[in-house]
C-alpha cells in the first residue's frame, strides 16, 4: 500500500479546491457580518419564527445525519457484527465532524454564542429538553472525539496512548449509544412543548421516539451514502481490507434500513391513529405529510428491500439517498414547514441568501476537514503499523 | 466481572445526573403560589385608546414609537408585542362594533418559557409575575419556540447583547405597592388588578350578573395550566385573536414524559446494550468452540477413515497376495507334475502368465 503522502491531489488548483475556496471566502465575508450586524439583519427570523434553517437544517438535519457514528460502532463493538469494522472509523469521523459543526453552527444563531457553556457550568435549566439537548451534545463530542483519537495517534505514531483508547472502546460505544438515543430524542421532544404551534400530523407525544428512530435509518442511510461518495472521490486511499468489507456493508445496512424504515412506517401510522388525525390527510398539509411518508419513508424502505433481495448495490445506493433527502424534508416539516402552520402566509418563515449562504459554508468546511483528515489519517485503510490489530 | 461494574456505575451515575430534570418533571399539578396577583381585563370595557401601551412605554423606559399613542389609526392593522413594546391593543369586530383587545405576557402559573428555558433565565415569582434574567441568558429563542402565546420577543438587531424582552407585570412597581404600568393608566377599568383567587370571582360575578353580555368562559383560568391575566369577552375568544385550542395542560406536563424517559433511558441502555454485547460476545465464543470442536470432529474422522482405508487395502493386499500364492504353488505343482510331455512350450506359458499376474 502506498503511503498516504503521496496520494494527496495533484495540484492546489482543481475543482474541487477553487469552488470550496469560494465558498469558503463567501462564508467567512457572511461571518463578519453576522457577528457585527447582528442576527436581525442577516436572517429572516422575527418574533413569530425565532429558529429557522440554521437550527432546522444545521441543527436538526446535522445531527440526525451524524447518527451514522453510534449505529457503525453498535453494529460492530455491541452486536458483534465484524464485518463492519472497516466502516466505523469513517462513520466516526463523519459523526465527529457533523457534531463539531452543529456547534459551530450555533454559534451563528445564538444571541450570546459565548455564553454557550452556561446552561452547564453556570445556571442550570434541568426541566428543558433543550439541557437535555446541550448536556448529551456536549458529552457525545467528547466521546466521539476520544472514539476518533486512535487514527490521530495512529497517524502522529504515538502508540502507547492509541493503546489506552482503544481499550476504552466498548465503554465508548456503549455511552456513545446512550447519550445518541437521548439526544436524537431530545430533539424531537423539544417539539413537544408547542402543540399549538405543530401541524398535528407532525406533532405528537411520540415525537422523540421518532426522532431516534428515523435517526438510526439516517445513520445507515448515511453511512451508505458517504461511502459510495468517498468510493468515486477517495478511492486511492482505501485499501484492501476496507474495499473487500463494502459490499457488505452496504448490504447489512441497506437490510437494516429497509427494517427500520418499515417499523417508522408503522409507528408513525400509529400516531396519526392515536390522535385520531386521519381527517387532516385530505389537505394541503395532508399531501405534503403523505408526499414525505410515501415517497420519503416507504418507496425507500422498499428499494433497500429489493435491492438486498437482488443483491443490487445502485439500488441501495439510490434508496440511501432518498432517505437521507426523506430525513431532511423531515426535519423541515417539524421546524419549518408545518411549524406555525397557524400563521398568516405573511407571516410565516422563509430563509434569506445570507441564511442559506451561512449552512453551504459549513457543508463545505465539512467536506474540505473530512478530505483533509482521510487523505492524511488511517479512515479508509489500515495502518501497516496496526494491521489486524483491534 | 470489572466490565460489570464499571457499567453499573455508569447507568448509575447517568441516572444520578438526569434524575433532577425527570423528578421535577414529574412535579404535581400546580394551581399558582396562594395571593398571587394577576390582572382581568374586560373587552367589553376596552375602547382602544392605547392609553396602556403608552404608560407601558413610559414605565419600562422603552424607546418612543414612529406614530404616537394618540394615532389609533394603527389599530386597523394587526401588530404584535415586539422588543420595542411590551403590550399592544388589536381591533377586532366590525367596523360598527369593534371589540378591542389587550394583549400582553400572560403570566402563566407554569410558563412555558421558563420550563423551557436551559439556563433558567425565566422565573416564576410568588407575587405572580414571570420575569426574566438577561445576565444567563444565552440567546437561543427556545422560550419564543415555546410560548403558546407569542409573547417574548427578541432584539435582533442588537449584536452583543440581544435581550428576551417581555412584559414583567410591573415586578418592580409590585414590590413598592404600586400598580402595574397599564394598570393604572386605564380610564375605563378595563383592567383590575388583585389576587387571582379574587379577580376569578370577580369575572364569575360579572358573567353571572349579565349573561347576555358575556362569553361564558373566563379565558386564562384553565388554559395551559392557567395564567395570571385573565379575560372577559363580550364576542367567542377566537373572534378576538385568542386561541381556544390550547388546551389545559401546562408546558411541564407537556414535556414530562419526553423528560421523565431520560433516566430510564440512561439507566437501562447500558445494561441493556452490555448484555447484548455479552451475548454477542458469547455467541462468537460458541460459534467459535464449535468451529473448532467440527474441525477436530473433521480430522478425527477423516483419519479414522483413511485408517480403514488402508487396512481394508492391507487387507486386500493380504488376500490377494495368499491367493498369488496359492496360484503359484497350484502353478508349481502342475509344473513339476508335467515335465515329461511337453517341456519347451510349458516354460513360454508360464512365463506369459507370470507376466499378466504382475
Amino acid at each position: 500500500m502506498s503511503t498516504p503522502a503521496s496520494n494527496g491531489p495533484k495540484s492546489a488548483f482543481n475543482t474541487f479546491n477553487l469552488v470550496a475556496g469560494a465558498i469558503l471566502v463567501v462564508g467567512l465575508i457572511l461571518t463578519v457580518l453576522r457577528f457585527t450586524q447582528g442576527i436581525g439583519p442577516v436572517t429572516n427570523l422575527d418574533d413569530n419564527n425565532p429558529w429557522g434553517i440554521w437550527i432546522g437544517f444545521d441543527l436538526l438535519c446535522g445531527v440526525a445525519l451524524a447518527a451514522g457514528g453510534y449505529t457503525t460502532s453498535a453494529a460492530c463493538y455491541i452486536f458483534g457484527l465484524k464485518r463492519f469494522h472497516s466502516a466505523v472509523r469513517p462513520a466516526i469521523l463523519t459523526a465527529f465532524l457533523g457534531y463539531a459543526l452543529v456547534v459551530f453552527a450555533l454559534q451563528y444563531d445564538l444571541g450570546r454564542p459565548w455564553r454557550l457553556p452556561y446552561p452547564i457550568f453556570v445556571s442550570q435549566g434541568t426541566t428543558s429538553l433543550l439541557f437535555e439537548v446541550g448536556l448529551c451534545v456536549m458529552l457525545y463530542l467528547t466521546v466521539l472525539f476520544v472514539e476518533f483519537t486512535p487514527a490521530m495517534f495512529e497517524w502522529l505514531g504515538w502508540k502507547k496512548i492509541r493503546k489506552v483508547v482503544v481499550k476504552l472502546t466498548l465503554v465508548l460505544t456503549i455511552f456513545g449509544v446512550v447519550l445518541s438515543t437521548l439526544h436524537q430524542s431530545s430533539l424531537g421532544a423539544l417539539y413537544t412543548i408547542a402543540p399549538s404551534k405543530l401541524h398535528p400530523l407532525w406533532y405528537s407525544p411520540y415525537m422523540p421516539l421518532y426522532f431516534f428512530v428515523s435517526s438510526i435509518a439516517a445513520g445507515m442511510s448515511m453511512v451508505i451514502f458517504e461511502g459510495s461518495m468517498s468510493h468515486k472521490k477517495l478511492h486511492r486511499m482505501m485499501d484492501e481490507e476496507y474495499l473487500k468489507h463494502h459490499d457488505g456493508v452496504v448490504f447489512g445496512f441497506g437490510k437494516a434500513a429497509a427494517l427500520v424504515l418499515f417499523g417508522y412506517f408503522f409507528i408513525k401510522t400509529m400516531g396519526v391513529a392515536y390522535d385520531n388525525n386521519w381527517h387532516y390527510l385530505v389537505s394541503g398539509y395532508g399531501l405534503l405529510f403523505l408526499t414525505e411518508m410515501l415517497g420519503f419513508v416507504a418507496l425507500p424502505c422498499f428499494l433497500y428491500a429489493v435491492g438486498v433481495r437482488d443483491r443490487n448495490l445502485s439500488l441501495i445506493k439510490k434508496a440511501s439517498i432518498i432517505t437521507v433527502l426523506g430525513i431532511v424534508f423531515n426535519r423541515f416539516n417539524v421546524s419549518m414547514i408545518a411549524f406555525n402552520y397557524h400563521l398568516p402566509a405573511a407571516d410565516r418563515y422563509f430563509p434569506s441568501m445570507t441564511e442559506i449562504g451561512i449552512s453551504v459554508f459549513i457543508v463545505t468546511l465539512g467536506v474540505v476537514i473530512f478530505r483533509f483528515i482521510t487523505t492524511r489519517m488511517p479512515i479508509f485503510f489500515e495502518h501497516p503499523d496496526y494491521k489486524g490489530d483491534h | 466481572m470489572l466490565r460489570r461494574t464499571f457499567l453499573g456505575m455508569l447507568g448509575a451515575a447517568c441516572v444520578g445526573a438526569s434524575l433532577p430534570a425527570g423528578a421535577e418533571a414529574a412535579g404535581k399539578e400546580f394551581k399558582g403560589y396562594p395571593g398571587s396577583k394577576g390582572v382581568l381585563f374586560d373587552a367589553t370595557r376596552c375602547i382602544g385608546c392605547r392609553k396602556c401601551e403608552a404608560a407601558c412605554n413610559k414605565v419600562n423606559k422603552l424607546p418612543k414609537p414612529e406614530k404616537s399613542f394618540d394615532d389609533l389609526a394603527v389599530l386597523d392593522e394587526r401588530r404584535r408585542t415586539d422588543a420595542k413594546t411590551h403590550t399592544v391593543v388589536n381591533k377586532y369586530g366590525t367596523p360598527e362594533h369593534p371589540v378591542f383587545r389587550k394583549s400582553q405576557c400572560n403570566h402563566c402559573l407554569e410558563p412555558a418559557c421558563a420550563s423551557a428555558c436551559f439556563v433558567k433565565a425565566f422565573k416564576k415569582l410568588p407575587n405572580g409575575a414571570v420575569v426574566y434574567d438577561e445576565s444567563v441568558c444565552v440567546g437561543c429563542r427556545y422560550c419564543m419556540v415555546a410560548c403558546p402565546f407569542e409573547i417574548p420577543t427578541y432584539e435582533y438587531d442588537e449584536p452583543l447583547t440581544p435581550r428576551v424582552m417581555k412584559c414583567d407585570m410591573c415586578a418592580a412597581r409590585q414590590d413598592k405597592g404600586q400598580l402595574p404600568g397599564c394598570v393604572a393608566e386605564c380610564p375605563k377599568e378595563a383592567l383590575v388588578f388583585g389576587e387571582r383567587e379574587e379577580l376569578i370571582l370577580i369575572a364569575r360575578e360579572r358573567i353571572r350578573r349579565n349573561p347576555d353580555r358575556y362569553v361564558r368562559h373566563i379565558y386564562g383560568e384553565d388554559e395551559m395550566g392557567g395564567t395570571s391575566w385573565m379575560y372577559l369577552s363580550g364576542v367567542p375568544f377566537k373572534e378576538i385573536g385568542m386561541r381556544e385550542d390550547l388546551g389545559t395542560k401546562s408546558a411541564p406536563e407537556l414535556t414530562a414524559g419526553a423528560l421523565a424517559a431520560v433516566p430510564m433511558v440512561a439507566g437501562l441502555w447500558p445494561v441493556l446494550l452490555g448484555g447484548i454485547y455479552a451475548v454477542s460476545k458469547r455467541n462468537a465464543k460458541v460459534a467459535d468452540e464449535e468451529r473448532k470442536e467440527a474441525v477436530e470432529n473433521a480430522i478425527a474422522k477423516a483419519s479414522a477413515e483413511a485408517e480403514k482405508t488402508l487396512s481394508d487395502a492391507l487387507e486386500k493386499a493380504d488376500v490377494a497376495n495368499k491367493r498369488q500364492i496359492e496360484v503359484e504353488v497350484k502353478k508349481a505343482v502342475e509344473e513339476a507334475l508335467k515335465p515329461v510331455e511337453e517341456e519347451p512350450e510349458g516354460s513360454d506359458e508360464a512365463g506369459n502368465s507370470e507376466k499378466e499376474e504382475s
